[in-house]
């Protein structure tokens, strides 16, 4: 079994850490995990945005960067939903189209989120991570609805030694990020943030966690902002924590580590 | 707020004001989370919603791909059951006609059910103009009407009012339009209603002509179906003698069998009911009994056009049953009124900026006036797409395109005020097709990272307004791989 990783570019300039959890995370449940250097971006904002044409390269891309493996693993819902859902939608209207149509066949079913790869494909929950942290759940759009990863996040976290899962009221609502939506309608994805961060507060969590860094990005942002005490996490950081570094905590706090 | 919708400000500046009303949010997130709990409740009482759901949403492709064929078949049957059919291209034809019509009735006054098509035509201020006085007989209708107002809801124009501001408006402007409202009227629901029952009844006793709109129309009979919880509608349809009913052409089903779909997937997908209160149809004109003169006038104003775009076309298929708007975020902060067009929440940011074009600003802002988040998509019973469409008007936005505009294929220009945006996104395009360039860049955001700012410059100000931003790592993944990896995989 050859499996890539596929870190997306806000991982890689932003939050290496979670490229960093997954490759441990993998290798201590017994994958090699390889990272070909050819990848770059989904083309998730280009193509949300209306940008579609410029996504095509970004598709053959992807497809030739990971061409020589079995599975792709991400550690991002909106990346994985991209490279699923609309791939083949960017092939059929494209310019064309007939290698840019193979190329999505060949990408889609190799594809996974992180915590859909543990699940499904080596089938396991317990990755033997320990946490002692409270910690709690934000489902993103994209993993809810796109990809439906459904209670996989939550089955990997439940068996996380030290860890408690507390409930976040109105979890399934979105967090009001949404790319260039946050650049485009700034006064109403800050209401929604702020309705987010509040229920995060309602918690007392330490920290809360999702399955995409961008969300945790404009999550994180307005609990700095508010000088909330929780702390932004993604799942890979928690499942990737052993006993052995407790004393260095995963999660992003109020400046760099 | 009054009069009318055009001219209203781009999505973001209406949204970001209402935003700021606390009174206004508090109504739309108590109103909007208690009926979409119930619809959820509704719906999974059904076993075979997914079916229903794709069942409604293949009769409607159906009937839209033979559009023509089952628009005549209705034509001829409304005639032969003694109705008249007229056809509009558009909102100004539609309101001539209607105008004309109640014109020759000879009467200054009419009755009105809530009407999603007459509300898209303007048609009140064309009979105001003139001369003629059009009455809203459903309760939410009347309380915008009264208040001089917009509706903000596809079901419950009202949404955006309390209790306490209906009985301001009640007390305030009744008098002025018929039968006053009881002395000490306070904001009791019961009480409420009876001042609008009072009101109405006098209004319904004395009308002469009726305009209603329709949410079915059967084809093979030339049935129309209007759906309600008030009984207001249906006597609107019974007691005038004259009915004019205004209906846009996406509206048809074949047949009565098809009908029987979408009378279980409208109530529990709007209201939360297993059945609606009052399901009232009428076919041409019986003796004796209801209306003597029936007109049906059929709206395109843009329908004909949409139809035309294989992706956008899906937005026909919406029965309107307001769903998608009940759990949007976006709606659910931002209010309907910004949305600027008698559709608002996320159908009304796919159909208008269809129907109307992209070409002022507002319209050209409505596809961005979601985050994709998947709920609309998720609820509606017609399975629209609407994410799907939302990327694809995006994409016309900023680069223009193929349409059909008043039947006529014409290629659209992209839309002013994007060039910086597309000079971004290109040259984002061309580092992440150069990841040596994504590279270097990285480097040197990480060397020069206790240099950044926490807030952004420039366009993206508004975003660090009420976000901090997070500090570049030193390092990124991909250096940090080729430092501690890169030798022994060489990948
Ligand atoms: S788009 Fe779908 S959910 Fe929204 S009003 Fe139309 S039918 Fe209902």
């Amino acid at each position: 079994m050859r499996v890539a990783l596929f870190v997306t570019c806000i991982n890689d300039t932003l939050h290496p850490d979670t490229g960093r959890a997954v490759i441990t995370l993998l290798e201590r449940l017994g994958v090699e995990v390889g990272f070909p250097e050819e990848q770059s971006c989904c083309g998730q904002p280009q193509f949300n945005t209306g940008y579609r044409h410029l996504t095509e390269p970004l598709v053959r891309r992807y497809e030739r960067a990971f061409r020589d493996y079995d599975y792709v693993v991400t550690p991002s819902g909106s990346c994985a939903a991209m490279v699923r859902d609309n791939y083949p939608r960017i092939a059929a209207e494209g310019r064309d189209s007939r290698d840019l149509a193979e190329a999505a066949a060949r990408a889609v079913p190799k594809t996974y989120e992180l915590t859909e790869f543990l699940v499904d494909v080596l089938k396991v929950t317990d990755v033997g991570a320990y946490y002692p942290h409270t910690v709690t759940y934000h489902p993103t759009c994209h993993g809810l609805r796109m990809l439906r990863l459904g209670d996989r996040p939550r089955r990997l976290l439940e068996h996380v030694k030290g860890l408690e899962l507390r409930e976040l009221p109105g979890a399934e609502e979105c967090c009001g990020f949404g790319g260039t939506f946050a650049v485009k309608n700034p006064a109403v994805s800050a209401a929604m943030g702020a309705d987010k961060v509040r229920a995060v507060r309602e918690t007392g969590a330490e920290a809360v966690c999702t399955v995409d860094n961008s969300c945790l990005l404009h999550i994180g942002g307005m609990l700095r902002r508010e000088g909330a005490a929780a702390r932004p996490v993604h799942i890979a950081e928690i499942l990737a924590a052993t006993e052995a570094d407790t004393r260095k905590p995963a999660g992003r706090e109020g400046s760099p580590r | 707020m009054s009069g009318t919708y055009l001219g209203m400000p781009a999505f973001p500046t209406a949204a970001a004001s209402s935003t700021q009303d606390g009174r206004l949010r508090a109504n739309l997130r108590y109103a909007t989370h208690t009926i979409r709990d119930k619809r959820a409740k509704a719906v999974a009482e059904l076993d075979d919603w997914a079916r229903l759901r794709a069942a409604g949403a293949a009769v409607k492709d159906r009937t839209l791909r033979h559009l023509d064929h089952y628009l005549e078949q209705l034509e001829e049957a409304v005639t032969a059951a003694g109705g008249q059919v007229h056809w509009a291209a558009d909102a100004a034809e539609a309101n001539a006609i209607v105008a004309r019509l109640v014109r020759e009735t000879g009467e200054r006054e009419v009755v009105k059910v809530k009407s999603m098509a007459t509300q898209e035509t303007g048609l009140n201020r064309t009979l105001a103009e003139a001369g003629i006085s059009a009455y809203e007989t459903d309760l939410a209708e009347l309380i915008v009407q009264l208040g001089d107002d917009l509706p903000s809801h596809i079901l419950v124009p009202a949404i955006h009012r309390n209790r306490g501001e209906i009985r301001d408006i009640f007390r305030e402007q009744m008098g002025r339009w018929g039968r006053a409202a009881p002395e000490g009227l306070s904001d009791a629901p019961g009480e409420l209603a009876e001042a609008a029952r009072l009101h109405l009844r006098e209004k319904f006793l004395n009308a002469k002509v009726g305009i209603s709109g329709a949410n079915f129309m059967v084809a093979e009979t030339g049935t129309l179906v209007v759906v309600e919880s008030e009984g207001n509608g249906r006597m609107c349809l019974t007691l005038p003698e004259t009915l004019i009913s205004v209906v846009g052409i996406e509206k048809i089903v074949p047949t009565w069998q098809d009908l029987e779909i979408f009378l279980q997937l409208l109530p529990r997908s709007s209201t939360a009911e297993r059945m609606n209160p009052y399901t009232s149809m009428w076919t041409g004109t019986t003796d004796g009994d209801g209306p003597r003169t029936f007109h049906l006038v059929l709206l395109d104003n843009g329908r004909t056009d949409t139809l035309a775009d294989t992706v956008g076309r899906q937005a026909l298929r919406c029965i309107r049953c307001s769903a998608c708007l009940n759990v949007c975020p976006v709606y659910e902060r931002a209010g309907g009124h910004a949305y600027g067009s008698a559709y608002p929440g996320p159908i009304g940011a796919i159909l208008t900026p269809q129907l109307r074009g992209t070409a002022s600003e507002l319209d050209a802002s409505l596809p961005y006036a979601s985050s994709l988040c998947g709920a609309c998509y998720e609820v509606c019973p017609v399975a629209i797409d609407i994410p799907e469409v939302l990327v694809h008007l995006r994409e016309r936005v900023v680069q223009g395109g193929k349409v059909t505009r008043r039947g006529v294929k014409t290629v659209l220009k992209p839309a002013k005020g994007h060039a910086a945006e597309r000079a971004a996104m290109r040259a984002a395009g061309f580092a992440f097709d150069h990841p040596g360039v994504l590279r270097a860049g990285q480097r040197l955001a990480g060397r020069t990272r206790r240099l950044h700012p926490r807030r952004l410059p420039g366009p993206g100000h508004a975003w660090s307004d009420t976000r901090d931003l997070p500090p570049v790592p030193a390092e990124s993944f991909r250096d940090w791989w080729r430092r501690t990896r890169g030798e022994e995989q060489g990948k």
